[in-house]
């Protein structure tokens, strides 16, 4: 077909300007040639589960948390586990052929997860990388091209390339995929869009989301783990300089006046104290974003005060009045606008189909449970204590991925 | 005291009490002003908890980052007193600035370019070469920041020459009948560092031609982003000039759209000059408080002429070191600095950068 001689073309040419991670080199003739496989097929539980063990051996692992997690979850009993949870489906499913991710240039250890979830739907997957040069990024390729000797079968069908923007390289592998999985948000989805896929091909898009926290003021006092909560705090939010979607950066307090004062010190504080130790420092462009953030809040709103804090780490808002559109209002790196509630219903002012995650502290299932029945809303989830919204899981923003980049075959 | 009376006193006059004293109560009352007539200006305010009753050392007011002109229209009289609306130059698609200026204002941003400019090449008017094209000028609607710039300098110039082409081509028999007709007297040069290096400089490099403009004086701004990857510094920009035109005095000088007419010029010593109707504040990223001489930081721009939009106490996207106050070398009174540049990631804006992208 003279369709695909023109992408073997544009990828011969498109070459100079990819980088090649894992493996040295790939040709279309390869790649449409390796067959897709069943869900969490042997060879690729094994893999996974070697790449684990492969990366905990890596000293340099232990300076990144992120890593760690994403070896955590590769173990075969996780993995297994996962499997569980599919065990009542008895349609017969196939990886869909080749999948394309198209990886956040935000999250250093996304990529993975990504490749993770199109191995073990039975997909050949080429996964285009962060373009900006994260030391995870390597640690992970440089742990798959160790153990893929060992598991030749499951590593063929691994393709981990980086390039930039400019690159026509989005065009040819967008030319030959079965399915194309887009995170970077709402532009980026956009930009890769402009790229044709084939006719039966489709795409699964991770949207610009926005999330948000709740904290029971009473309980967050009483609990006293004041410490342990600003540290799982901190990783929902400046782990990723609060730019993942999952990040909260709306803040509403529950409680009476006074114990929402008392709590908002304890909290902030205690966060402030943690951020100063592991931050680094403030990027200059990063403080004025945040006074133009305010500003243009203040401009748009009413009700607005910036609440002073000791530096340009963390900013505090807090608004008289929570009107839709907030998720408009957010800066990245530590800026966050809060509120005093009287209950969870009053982010119904405010969610739409935009919000993602709720991370909380201080209320129980039911109370939550209840919360979402009752509430109709349009948007919210996933809904996880604090701390954890980063927690990668095969059902993510409303998509079962594994079931997502298979196809059914029926058998009468 | 009145602001007649402020664009009296020569520029670099004032030891930092006195020049303290002065931009804190006018300051301090331009920030009342505004504070009174421009509702966003207002909402802003009132969302840092400012106290318009109180009195402020000028260090201690509020500044506005300069994309906010970007994003709002920020003014501080009514749509019918604008006479002019200043843009900055940006890529195209990229949002611009826009800065309201009714008459007063307008009058006295040329008032104070005249009393800063004349301290260097004195009162008289002399012949100008402009070192770019007629172009960007004649569309007076438009008043970009390049067109701002060529204008408000060219009120210096006796005889006035264009000297490239709409194709930014350099017109160098015109140049030389020019230089000839003039020889002996002090010409006046005005155009922007990177137009200046690219179609000046390398042209007659190019051309093998040398001029003689050992009497004449060049003032240049606009940035050194597209020379820094040149490795052109200033030292070197200057030396290069010498060799083709024999010129000696060379002055860079720091400016921008939201803040026209109080420009720092650059004096002898290769260092930007405060005057008195205007100061630099460099900050710390970290906590926004005031950074030690020799300490790179953001740099805050505070000027007295605002009065039409509320631009008189700026955070700007460039990074920048004090040197020292009231002691330079060339004698002039008050901050001298130097810029070091863009911050990293930030909006590409200034004067001659769109121009210089196409390179």
């Amino acid at each position: 077909m003279p369709k695909y001689e023109a992408v073997v073309i544009l990828m011969q040419q498109s070459f100079n300007d990819v980088t090649m991670l894992f493996p040295q080199s790939i040709s279309e003739e390869q790649l449409q040639n390796i067959p897709a496989t069943k869900p969490f097929a042997d060879d690729t539980v094994a893999f996974l589960h070697a790449l684990s063990q492969e990366l905990n051996k890596d000293p340099l692992v232990r300076s990144f948390p992120d890593v760690a997690t994403f070896a955590f979850f590769c173990r075969r009993a996780n993995i297994l586990q996962i499997k569980e949870r599919y065990s009542n489906d008895d349609l017969i499913r196939l990886g869909r052929g080749i999948a394309f991710h198209i990886a956040p240039s935000n999250v250093p250890v996304n990529f993975a997860y990504s490749l993770l979830c199109g191995l073990l739907s039975g997909n050949v997957n080429v996964v285009r990388v962060p373009s900006k040069d994260f030391e995870q990024v390597s640690i992970i390729s440089k742990a798959i091209a160790r153990i893929a000797p060992a598991h030749q079968e499951c590593a063929s069908r691994i393709v981990l390339i980086r390039y930039e923007r400019t690159s026509q390289a989005t065009s040819a592998f967008s030319a030959l995929c079965d399915v194309r999985i887009i995170w970077g948000g709402d532009e980026t989805i956009a930009q890769i869009r402009k790229s044709a896929i084939p006719a039966r091909s489709f795409d699964v898009c991770f949207a610009d989301r926005y999330s948000v926290c709740a904290i029971n003021a009473a309980n967050y006092i009483s609990d006293n783990k004041y410490e342990a909560l600003a540290q799982g705090f901190y990783n929902d939010t400046y782990l990723f300089d609060q730019n993942a979607c999952t990040a909260p950066h709306l803040v509403l307090w529950i409680g009476s006046e006074s114990d929402v004062a008392k709590a908002k010190t304890l909290f902030w504080s205690a966060l402030h104290a943690i951020v100063k130790q592991k931050y680094g420092a403030v990027q200059p462009v990063i403080a004025v974003d945040k006074l133009t953030a305010l500003y243009n809040q203040a401009v748009q709103n009413e009700g607005v005060h910036q609440v002073s804090t000791e530096d340009n780490l963390l900013w505090r808002v807090a608004i008289d009045e929570l009107q839709p559109r907030i998720e408009d209002f957010r800066c990245s790196s530590g800026y966050f606008t809060e509120y005093n509630a009287t209950a969870l219903d009053d982010l119904k002012k405010v969610i739409n189909r935009k919000y993602q995650t709720l991370a909380y502290y201080g209320f129980d299932k039911s109370e939550l449970t209840e919360f979402v029945l009752s509430s109709g809303l349009k948007g919210i989830d996933r809904i996880v204590p604090i701390g954890r919204t980063t927690d990668f899981s095969v059902v993510w923003d409303g998509y079962d991925l594994l079931y997502s980049l298979t196809r059914v075959c029926s058998i009468l | 005291m009145e602001i007649t009376e402020i664009l009296d006193i020569p520029p670099y006059s004032l030891n930092k009490t006195e020049k303290t004293k002065l931009l804190s109560s006018y300051l301090t009352n331009l920030s009342r002003h505004h504070y009174e007539h421009c509702v966003p200006y207002k909402k802003m305010m009132d969302s840092v908890g400012f106290d318009s009753g109180r009195d402020f050392h000028y260090s201690e007011l509020p500044f506005l980052p300069v994309r906010l002109f970007k994003m709002f229209e920020l003014r501080s009289v009514a749509k019918e007193e604008v006479v002019k609306t200043m843009t900055s130059s940006g890529t195209s698609g990229q949002a611009v600035s826009r800065i309201f200026l009714d008459k007063e204002t307008s009058s006295t941003q040329t008032r104070t370019l005249t009393k800063i400019v004349s301290s260097f090449i004195g009162t008289q008017r002399v012949p100008m070469i402009i070192l770019d094209s007629e172009t960007v000028v004649k569309d007076r609607n438009l008043f970009s920041a390049r067109g701002a710039g060529i204008l408000g300098f060219s009120m210096f110039g006796s005889k006035r020459m264009y000297a490239l082409n709409e194709n930014m081509e350099l017109n160098v028999e015109q140049l030389q009948a020019f230089v000839e007709q003039y020889k002996g007297e002090r010409i006046f040069m005005f155009g922007f560092t990177f137009m200046v290096y690219q179609h000046f400089y390398k042209e007659l490099v190019r051309l093998g031609i040398k001029l003689d403009l050992s009497n004449a004086v060049l003032i240049h701004g606009g940035g050194w982003k597209k020379l820094i990857s040149e490795a052109v510094t200033s030292d070197v920009f200057r030396k290069k000039l010498h060799d083709v035109c024999g010129i000696q005095h060379v002055y860079d000088y720091y400016g921008m759209v939201e803040q026209t007419g109080t420009i720092y010029m650059e004096c002898e010593c290769g260092h930007l000059h405060a005057p008195v109707f205007s100061d630099v504040i460099i900050r710390r990223a970290h906590d926004f408080s005031i950074a030690d001489v020799g300490e790179k930081g953001i740099i805050q721009v505070l000027s007295i002429l605002p009065k039409s939009y509320p631009g008189h106490s700026l955070l700007t996207e460039d990074e920048g070191i004090l040197l020292g106050e009231d002691d330079c070398a060339c004698g002039r009174l008050g901050k001298y600095f130097k810029i070091v540049g863009r911050l990293k990631n930030a909006e590409i804006r200034g004067c001659s950068d769109t121009y210089a992208t196409k390179f």
